[in-house]
């Protein structure tokens, strides 16, 4: 029998994972990379929790399926933004993005 | 131990190890490779909590279009060979410290409290494994329905989003 705090345990090693790897990397690219992790432990997270808390409700089923849409849609905006930003100082690290604005 | 318990520990200990090496390795094509393994992980763990439709939407969105999406830009965009993590022993440290820290007091949270008692067990004996509610069909009246238990509102914002997420790429990604 799988209990619901292995799935949970699961979930916040992902989690913080993530936020290990958005504190410490310096393309923006791997940084993109961490918050898809982040993002995906919070949809295990509501997957779980509507399977195995409310197993007749669906709410936690379609905002598993809401949220991967906003990451797709905010992934693809933000490699827009990398593939500008490439073509400006031809590097997508960190270290040179100063201004939010030119 | 039933065949369920030996998939889930197969996929924890897979989801976990590809998920930190996901942060820790040097190079980028492997670390959205190993993301992608923890993506089809997670597939893997909807299809045992019974979630097909879930999971062969996280199968086909993230695994097919987010990463390829990735690799893609990793290539485009991959000049010179960077240092992907060059930072002082402090700041990793502090990084890991904090890291460490708060998954500690999310455990020590969830096994003090005892939020979850017996309800919450996947695939014990009163309930049969894989049946939900959750059919493709009501799924889909679900997702369509505008009365008070509908998710049409969120849905069609969900599409508007997806299109000024069209026209944004455009405009920011082409040539001036």
């Amino acid at each position: 029998m799988i209990h619901i705090e292995y799935i949970l345990i699961i979930s916040a090693v992902m989690m913080f994972a993530g936020i290990y790897g958005f504190l410490t990397r310096r393309s923006t690219l791997a940084i993109l990379l961490s918050i898809e992790l982040m993002l995906n432990s919070a949809d295990i997270n509501f997957a779980v929790f509507n399977r195995m808390l409310f197993p007749e409700g669906h709410e936690g089923y379609l905002f598993s399926l809401f949220t991967i849409a906003i990451a797709a849609a905010e992934s693809a905006v933000a490699i827009a933004i990398m593939i500008n930003l490439y073509r400006m100082f031809t590097s997508i690290g960190v270290e040179k993005l100063k201004n939010m604005k030119w | 131990m039933n065949s369920q318990n030996i998939m889930f520990v197969i996929l924890a200990v897979f989801i976990v190890l590809s998920s930190l090496a996901t942060v820790l390795t040097k190079s980028i094509v492997r670390a959205a490779t190993y993301l992608l393994f923890v993506l089809l992980g997670t597939a893997g763990l909807y299809f045992l909590m019974g979630y097909t439709f879930l999971g062969a939407v996280q199968v086909m969105v993230y695994a097919g279009g987010i990463i390829v999406l990735y690799v893609f830009s990793i290539l485009l965009t991959s000049g010179r060979q960077e240092q992907l993590s060059r930072n002082t022993v402090g700041k990793v440290l502090a990084s890991a410290a904090l890291s460490v820290v708060g998954l500690g007091v999310f455990l020590l949270m969830l096994f003090k409290q005892n939020l979850f008692e017996q309800v919450a067990v996947l695939g014990a004996p009163s309930e049969p494994v894989g049946e939900t509610t959750n059919s493709i069909a009501s799924i889909g009246h679900v997702l369509l329905a505008s009365g008070e238990q509908g998710y049409l509102l969120p849905f069609e914002a969900v599409s508007l989003l997806l299109l000024a997420c069209i026209v944004a790429g455009l405009l920011i990604a082409r040539k001036h």
